[in-house]
């Protein structure tokens, strides 16, 4: 799962210096890291450590305090005029999050649409695709999933694996350049974990970018190009997923992968 | 699977026989008691030495069925004025609850102008808004200004209603879990597109209880515009009462209400129940 | 593990379990014994019944037919005291369920002092005494959501234990945890089962049934398909839908 990694091209995520508090409480103290093109990247830690908050920046759900963002060379969230960092109005950063899909835990689909209807909203709605071509996109990406038959089923319907697999076609159907997952299989039964997870590995053999918050260390172990285990907000260690499972060096990490391998 | 072939057990059948006895006795003994509470009231209300009178002046049905054609016709009064007052306060409605979840310190007139309103009109006694839409609005003789009692009684029903019906929506907006939010946005949809094709679709489907509720409360309300002199079911009555002095009229008017609106509060039992349907079967506890 | 070897009846004797919700036929047919001081695990896909099974035990469900036995006693009767029953079976849930306007050692007195009228001194004692078990007797003042969720399902065992039951219940109690937080759980019940505690435990957790389960039983399509020591069923399963079930647990590399 190697991609390129020559230094000329920008990378699709790089992160200095990123800092984020909710009031009193700094939840990330300074992330630093780059993504490439084509890699995926786990990100685990104890519940709390702010894996899931720098997430949620990336695609600039959570402001960054402090410290700057990148997707594909452009800073999240702001534009910078003259010496000053100005936010972006909604609607800029909205077009920003369309090249970036996202996958959550409890998978979020629009209770009151079916599968397909899921699928086609953004294209249709924020792309302004033609509905015929958004169905017809749709209907490969559900079997790409493995779900065309469910199209017409609504979410209350699907066991939670399928919910989750038809979450990623939806995030897909924007035909993203980056893909972001929190946590997309902890809310699941362990004997529907397996169906999403080769949908997972589907996308990295064909060269997706993926940054994933996961528990899910064989997942990490076998499609991870980068591992980097965060603690209290800050990245403790990183590197390829053999090296940080095998021979970590922090006493942190050691601690916490006793407890979850 | 299906439960079509099953036949319970002979231990089962016995556990349910003894559990019908039992179901049989807390029937008969809330029976018994009902029978003896309304034997007392009955007793108590037909021995009382003003009961004739109140019989002949409350109770007199066969003067009162003359009433139903009359009644009748004025109740059409108050159909319509409902069914306009209704449309108005769903589209008023709406627009103020999705003005309130307006983030940003932009908007802060917007969010503040349509609190302040909902403050005021779920305070004010609607009929208060009545007299003071209905006498105050013309008397300001404003040009263009209706001035016809049924078009004033809509405008004093809609505000007030408005009011209500706004924070109906605006809990069930908010009751739409954020993540729901987050997963629009995270699509590139703006806060526009969410609210409408996202946020606002669940709202409604969750909040239809209330939303019947206060429909129905409206529809009793119309009955207020009597105040103005606009000739609807009440007045009518009132009309009758006032030449034979007999109160039956007020009573088939009351009749009649509730014959209208039993339907709609079955709706909404029935609405209420589908949406809880979901989930976990009965238990003892 | 060995299985104590007792010629006596099971502490727990479940025949011919029926369940249904409105048309939807949950449990059919189920046959389950569990003997004193063993650890019976249960495994099965979402949807087989299992916290149905576990809720029919302790009578917070209406069985629709069949016997289950407690102590010889059959306890579907409607004619037994649900409440005195409930006593004896005590249940732990998944969202650990615990009173949240109540303090920690609140909710550990509550059922001793206002079911079992014991007095306020006793049911103190008796419930920090058991929060010491647990290891939270430091958290006995906090309030349920100032701790982890590992803390507080800890809580809930020591809510159940604090009755005395003759039985423990044991209902996914680890799904709904960060990973990090399982095995402080996981650690306390192995203490349980060491101390003589029968119990019932639903769970995904396949590597601790392994090593906890005097008896595992597959559940599939409201019937326990397959029951055997852990071995058996882990190592060598002979029917094909619990094999299926196991490669896929497996493949997500939950064993």
């Amino acid at each position: 799962m190697t991609a390129n990694l020559s230094k000329s091209i920008e990378p699709m995520v790089r992160a200095n210096g990123v800092h984020k508090n909710f009031g009193a409480l700094t939840v990330l103290k300074g992330i630093d890291l780059t993504v490439q093109r084509g890699e995926v990247m786990c990100l685990v830690g104890p519940s709390g450590s702010g894996k899931t908050t720098f997430l949620r920046c990336i695609n600039h759900l959570e402001r960054v305090n402090a410290g700057r963002l990148y997707v594909d060379g452009v800073l999240v969230g702001y534009e910078e005029r003259g010496n000053k960092l100005h936010e972006l109005h909604p609607r800029e950063a909205a077009k920003q999050r369309r090249d970036i899909g996202m996958v959550f835990q409890h998978f979020n689909l629009f209770p009151h649409m079916t599968a397909l209807e899921n699928i086609t909203e953004a294209p249709i709605r924020v792309k302004k695709q033609p509905k015929d071509k958004a169905v017809a996109n749709a209907k490969r990406l559900l079997d790409q999933v493995g779900l065309g038959e469910k199209a017409k089923a609504y979410p209350a319907q699907l066991s939670g694996g399928q919910q989750q697999r038809i979450a990623i076609a939806r995030a897909l159907a924007m035909d993203p350049k980056l893909m972001l997952f929190d946590e997309p299989t902890s809310a699941l039964d362990p004997e529907l974990v397996g169906e999403v997870l080769d949908v997972m590995k589907e996308l990295a053999r064909g060269g997706m970018t993926m940054v994933v918050v996961t528990h899910e260390m064989g997942f990490a172990r076998e499609v991870a190009d980068q591992l980097v285990f965060m603690d209290d907000g800050a990245v403790v260690e990183m590197g390829a997923p053999p090296d940080v499972l095998n021979s970590p060096r922090e006493l942190r990490t050691k601690a916490f992968l006793s407890k979850v391998l | 699977m299906t439960a079509t072939q099953w036949q319970p057990s002979e231990l089962q059948r016995t556990r349910d026989a003894y559990r019908r006895s039992r179901a049989r006795r807390s029937w008969l003994i809330a029976l018994l008691s009902s029978a003896v509470f309304v034997g007392a009231l009955v007793l108590s209300v037909g021995t009382s030495p003003g009961w004739p009178r109140v019989r002949e002046s409350f109770f007199d049905l066969s003067l009162g069925w003359q009433d139903l054609p009359g009644l009748l016709r004025a109740l059409w009064i108050n159909v319509q004025i409902m069914l306009i007052t209704e449309v108005f306060v769903l589209v008023f409605a709406a627009i103020i609850a999705v003005v309130r979840t307006l983030q940003g310190p932009v908007f802060f007139p917007l969010r503040f102008v349509a609190a302040a309103y909902v403050d005021i009109f779920r305070g004010l006694p609607l009929l208060l808004v009545l007299y003071l839409v209905g006498l105050g609005l013309p008397a300001l003789r404003l040009h263009g200004a209706p001035d016809s009692p049924f078009v004033l009684g809509v405008i004093a029903l809609t505000l007030t209603y408005t009011a209500y019906v706004a924070e109906v929506f605006r809990a069930g907006i908010e009751s739409v879990h954020p993540s729901q939010r987050a997963a629009a946005r995270s699509l590139g949809l703006t806060h526009g597109q969410t609210m409408r094709h996202v946020v606002f679709p669940q709202a409604v489907r969750r909040v239809l209880p209330p939303l019947l509720n206060d429909f129905v409360s409206l529809q009793k309300d119309t009955s207020l515009v009597s105040v103005l002199g606009i000739i609807d079911i009440v007045l009518t009555a009132e009309n009758y009462q006032s030449q034979d002095f007999k109160f039956v009229h007020y009573v088939m008017a009351g009749l009649i209400f509730v014959v209208m609106t039993v339907p709609l509060t079955r709706l909404t039992d029935w609405v209420a129940r589908r949406q809880g349907w979901q989930g976990s079967g009965g238990g003892v506890v | 593990m060995s299985v104590p070897q007792t010629l006596a009846a099971p502490l727990l004797s479940v025949r011919g379990l029926r369940k249904s919700f409105g048309k939807s036929v949950v449990l059919t047919d189920l046959d389950l014994d569990v003997p004193e001081h063993t650890c019976t695990v249960l495994i099965g896909a979402s949807g087989s019944g299992k916290s149905t099974l576990l809720r029919c035990l302790n009578l917070l469900e209406v069985v629709d037919d069949g016997v289950v036995e407690l102590d010889g006693q059959d306890i579907a009767d409607p004619r037994v005291d649900a409440n005195a029953i409930r006593s004896k079976v005590g249940i732990v849930f998944q969202a650990f369920n615990l009173f949240p306007h109540l303090s920690v050692l609140d909710n550990v007195m509550l059922a001793p002092r206002r079911v079992h009228r014991v007095r306020r001194q006793q049911a103190e004692s008796d419930a920090v005494a058991m929060l010491e078990r647990v290891g939270l007797s430091d958290k006995a003042r906090a309030r349920p959501d100032e701790l982890s969720g590992g803390q507080q399902q800890r809580v809930a065992i020591a809510r159940a234990l604090v009755n005395r039951p003759r039985l423990m219940l044991f209902d996914e109690v680890t799904s709904a945890l960060d990973p990090e937080l399982v095995g402080e759980v996981l650690t306390l019940i192995r203490e349980l089962k060491s101390d003589g505690m029968t119990m019932v435990v639903a769970t995904h957790e396949m590597g601790f049934a392994r090593e906890v389960a005097d008896q595992v039983c597959f559940l599939d399509g409201g019937r326990v398909l397959e029951q055997g020591p852990p071995a058996q069923i882990f190592g060598a399963p002979q029917e094909p839908r619990t094999r299926q079930f196991l490669a896929r647990i497996v493949a997500a590399g939950r064993l």
